[in-house]
């Protein structure tokens, strides 16, 4: 029992380095973003400096907000730090990761885009149900090669429960996979879309018309706009925790002892940082695309998942 | 005393409450306050009855003497039945209270008619009897076919149910749209029956006899069996709503009275489904993997068209009728999986998916009667279905929106509410697919599931349509802005069903452990894993596949609220409240919202194909700069009807006129025809 409290006690731990982190990662892709377009950088901890600020504000609410625009916030908060809880971040055997596998996790996004959708057009504005149906629309293309891309991996795992996932891909050592390639190159494309990145979305826009994400939080501010930029935040680092743990998931703690925690803090810090420098390339050389392209790049990435099935039933079954 | 008496109590119960309503027209309130209180009863006894039977897994069987001389009629209550006559309960306990209130509005409608004697025919209009007696039949017939345990009781009930549900459609028969809606319905019901029919046909002419038990006794060929089971899947599959035979579908439900579409949605549907599973998994027995397949195939393309057909709707009943097919479709996909893993051999998997379809036949009874009665709700406030002329009525009628956001919730699929745990259980027999050996079926599943993510994603966009559209934003008309909440009774059986989704979401363990007794007693085994780790955890196939808790997602929830509440909202001073944000030119008003028909356009675009759209801008121009009108038409189709339905129609036609030419109406050539066919009979004997 003390054994089973020590891991719970390690589960909430991490849980918050993992809120705690996401903004230092989304000030560091900031960063990266402003060195490669030659603008002068933010210092790295400008995102705390933000919510810190905009906790500290008064709330405005528009004439017709109703009870669902006030508690948005906190269910997508909610939903994001309940996912949070259950991805490894710098270990495996975490009591929590059995609240939830994989496709609950796709749960916990969906529970956070429906809400937000329905705070967009609460308020009866032409934005947000604008950036409703546009969110709508690119999740329910993501959604599936969402599923296909866990799919490769559940069927070479057996699993759909996170931390079994690691291990087995752990202790199957290193092995090249054709049908993991496909699925992370389509995990990738379908985090940039989930996630609101270029090309799919421009989260710096100040475009309303040009908005997909970001129109239906228009009206949102103070501790609530604080609540629900986090919440971005923190989906941007499930999703590159995601990535990074799955397909290369070595140095993470698999024992609950301190240098190997201490070890996985500094190999998923060295992962993300990593994937930030990509995502930044990425969102620099891109432009961001006409919103009916994105099914072709959100098809795209369905069937490369797609293929990844296809090469672990044909060339991987024996394995 | 036992749970067959019990079910005995339910169907006689419905069938006074009929009885009882035929008073209804002189004294409304026997309707009323009678035939639903009545109807009511006969709910909780079915509920007690099915859960009788569920609980203690025993399966009791009766021979009344009925019916033809040498067939009584066999009864029996298993805990399959029983299972869906809980379904059926539940529904009818709610409607019940609900029922009161709603026909409040036909009584108001039979008031005016009498006072305006001009009115082509008042007493033919909304008479409440009808109503109340066609309701009770309805619901006595629907509980009959899953006491049936013979071909011949199975199809006297599947008759009632469908005659008496035609009558229903076809209550406010004033509007040529419901007329013809309802013969529609009647025409592929009794399609439908007939291949029914068929398919007992097949089995009794193997067993001998048209009872159960010599069916299931009943050794058939392998391509016997097939034949069964294709008719059997037509059959049960036209009346579920299983594309492309749901055409009647869309037109039926939303046409009969809110209440009555609820039921029909909610739970007629459930009963063609508790057929198919009767006929396949306990009639037929071992299912090949083949129908599997077929079944899957069929279940994917019903989900996938039915959603993207809801998405598309205007009107509040028709898009919810639509969805229903959609859920169908999920409940086929969890039925075909089940057959391809038992018919393959692996019927621990096969169990799962099986009970993934029956708690989503459960979890759909739920949500869909819930919404049903919501969209009543509304109708009966509001007098309108169409979505972009309803808005803000979360302000207007905050209980009915509160109840219908659980709805939504729970057929969006999102956790913790009960909608999400089937689709995981039905993702996760999916999911299990490397244990098939045939490369075809592990490529081919994981392609059905992907699909089944869409239909998920759909179905929420759906349904952050109809509430964004209908309840949030602000009011489109005059009289949805002055809408007032609806009575005690209505609230109390909207509240019921929200009540049941949140419970079956949250506790799902429990529930698997109530209808395991299903599959121990048509496969002679439960999936023990599924509870194996204690009611907090859900694990389907075992704790190292998957898990999932719900109590811990509210208790997280919970928490996050509880911190929220603490940390940020009781130290903030209160939210001033200002104008939303318009550009700077002002003015913004109701008009400038997002519609459902704009909502929809992104998809409607990205799956074009998948319509039948007609669509286009008429522009008066007077200059070349300047547009003096401009009109846009849009009209989205189901192809199903031009492509199936409008060929056949035209076949039959053409058919007809062939035969109509040796009709001369000359009483000699008649004579002759029959003069011929005595002697081709003659010779044909000798």
């Amino acid at each position: 029992m003390a054994d089973n409290l020590n891991g719970w006690l390690w589960a909430a731990l991490q849980t918050l380095l993992f809120i705690g982190g996401a903004p230092l990662l989304a000030g560091w892709i900031k960063r990266l973003k402003c060195h490669l377009q030659n603008r002068a950088a933010p210092s790295l901890l400008q995102p705390y400096r933000d919510l810190a600020k905009l906790f500290a504000k008064d709330l405005v609410l528009a004439h017709d907000a109703s009870w669902i625009f006030r508690v948005t916030p906190y269910v997508v908060f909610g939903a994001m730090l309940l996912a949070a809880a259950v991805v490894p971040l710098v270990a495996i055997p975490l009591p929590t990761a059995a609240i939830a596998d994989v496709i609950v996790l796709v749960g916990f996004f969906a529970l956070a885009r429906f809400f937000q959708a329905l705070a967009g057009m609460d308020i009866g504005t032409a934005f947000g149900g604008m950036g409703a149906s546009r969110e709508m629309t690119v999740a329910s293309l993501a959604e599936p090669a969402m599923l296909m891309a866990i799919f490769t991996l559940t069927m070479t795992a057996s699993t759909t429960n996170l931390s079994v996932a690691i291990q087995y891909i752990l202790n199957a050592g290193l092995v090249l996979r054709p049908s993991f390639l496909f699925a992370l190159l389509s995990l990738a494309m379908v985090a940039v879309a989930e996630t609101g990145r270029i090309p799919i979305d421009n989260p710096a826009t100040h475009l309303e018309l040009t908005m997909l994400h970001e129109a239906t939080v228009l009206e949102y501010g103070a501790r609530h706009l604080a609540l629900i930029d986090w919440a971005g935040m923190i989906k941007l680092m499930i999703y590159a925790v995601l990535i990074s743990n799955i397909f290369l998931p070595w140095g993470i703690a698999r024992h609950l002892t301190l240098p190997g925690l201490a070890l996985g803090t500094v190999a998923v810090t060295a992962k993300l940082a990593l994937l930030a420098v990509l995502l930044a390339l990425w969102e620099t050389v891109l432009a961001k695309m006409r919103l009916f392209r994105v099914p072709q790049f959100l098809g795209f990435a369905f069937v490369l998942s797609l293929l990844g099935i296809l090469t672990h039933v044909i060339l991987e079954s024996a394995l | 005393m036992s749970p067959l008496i019990l079910a005995y109590v339910a169907v006689a119960g419905a069938l006074l409450s009929g009885v009882v309503a035929l008073a209804a027209d002189r004294f409304p309130a026997a309707l009323r306050a009678g035939s639903f209180s009545i109807l009511g009863i006969a709910g909780v006894t079915a509920v007690a009855a099915g859960g009788w039977a569920l609980l203690t897994g025993t399966r009791t069987t009766a021979q009344l003497p009925f019916g033809l001389p040498w067939l009584n009629w066999h009864l029996r209550l298993d805990p399959l039945s029983g299972f869906f006559m809980a379904i059926v309960g539940i529904a009818v306990i709610a409607v019940s209270l609900y029922g009161p209130g709603y026909v409040r509005e036909y009584e108001r409608d039979r008031h005016a008619h009498q006072a305006t004697p001009d009115a082509s025919e008042p007493q033919a209009r909304n008479s409440l009897a009808a109503l109340g007696l066609f309701t009770g039949i309805f619901v006595a017939g629907m509980l009959a076919v899953l006491l049936a345990d013979d071909a011949f009781v199975f199809m006297i009930a599947w008759e009632l149910m469908s005659v008496s549900s035609y009558l229903l459609v076809a209550y406010q028969h004033d509007n040529p749209a419901n007329r013809h809606a309802a013969f529609l319905y009647l025409l592929l019901a009794e399609i439908g029956a007939l291949v029914i029919l068929l398919a007992f046909g097949v089995l009794a002419g193997f067993g001998g006899n048209f009872t159960f038990d010599a069916m299931r006794a009943a050794h058939l060929s392998p391509a016997w069996a097939s034949l069964a089971f294709v008719l059997a899947l037509f059959g049960f599959g036209m009346k579920a709503g299983m594309v492309p035979l749901h055409v009647w579908l869309p037109e039926a439900h939303p046409a009969a009275p809110s209440h009555i579409s609820a039921l029909m949605s909610g739970v007629m549907l459930k009963v063609a489904i508790y057929g198919l599973i009767r006929f396949v998994f306990d009639l037929l027995g071992h299912p090949q993997w083949s129908w599997g397949l077929t079944t899957l195939a069929i279940g994917t393309a019903t989900a996938v068209l039915g959603v993207l057909y809801a998405l598309m709707q205007n009107d509040l009943k028709r898009l919810l009728a639509y969805s229903s097919v959609e859920n169908i479709g999920i409940i086929l996909m969890g039925l075909g999986l089940g057959m391809i893993f038992i018919g393959t051999g692996h019927p621990v998997l096969g169990a799962v998916a099986l009970l993934a379809a029956l708690y989503h036949s459960l979890n759909h009874a739920v949500f869909k009667t819930l919404l049903f009665l919501g969209a009543g709700a509304v109708l009966y406030r509001t007098h309108e279905r169409d979505l972009d002329r309803l808005g803000g009525l979360i302000r207007r009628m905050p209980v009915t929106a509160f109840f219908m956001l659980i709805g939504c919730f729970s057929i969006a699929a999102l956790p913790p509410f009960n909608g999400f745990v089937s689709e995981w259980l039905t993702l996760q027999a999916a999911l299990q697919v490397p244990a098939l050996s045939s490369g075809v079926l592990r490529s081919i599943i994981p392609i059905a599931a992907a699909l089944l993510a869409l239909t998920t994603a759909l179905a929420a966009a759906t349904f952050v349509k109809v509430y964004g559209v209908a309840f949030l934003g602000q009011p489109r008309t005059r009289h949805v802005a002055h809408a007032r909440e609806v009575g005690l009774g209505m609230r109390a059986g909207m509240g019921l069903l929200a009540l049941l989704c949140v419970v079956l979401g949250v506790v799902p363990t429990l529930v698997i452990r109530l209808i395991s007794p299903i599959t121990q007693g048509l496969l002679h085994l439960s999936p023990a894993g599924a509870t194996v780790r204690g009611w907090l955890w859900l694990t389907p196939v075992s704790p190292h596949v998957a898990s999932y808790s719900a109590p811990l997602v509210v208790a997280a929830m919970a928490f996050t609220f509880l911190a929220g509440y603490l940390l940020l909202h009781r130290r903030a001073r209160s939210a001033r409240r200002s104008d939303p944000w318009d550009c700077g030119f002002g003015g913004l008003n109701a008009r400038m919202q997002y519609t459902s028909t704009a909502f929809a356009q992104p998809i409607r675009r990205v799956f074009a194909p998948v319509w039948q759209i007609d669509e286009h801008v008429d522009k008066v121009q007077t200059s070349a700069a300047r547009y003096t009108s401009m009109r846009h038409h849009l009209h989205v189709a189901d192809w199903s009807w031009s492509a199936v339905y409008l060929p056949i129609g035209r076949l039959v036609l053409a058919a007809a006129r062939r035969v109509g030419r040796i009709q001369t109406g000359s009483i000699r050539i008649y004579l002759a025809y029959s003069f011929f066919t005595l002697l081709l009979l003659l010779w044909l004997i000798t």
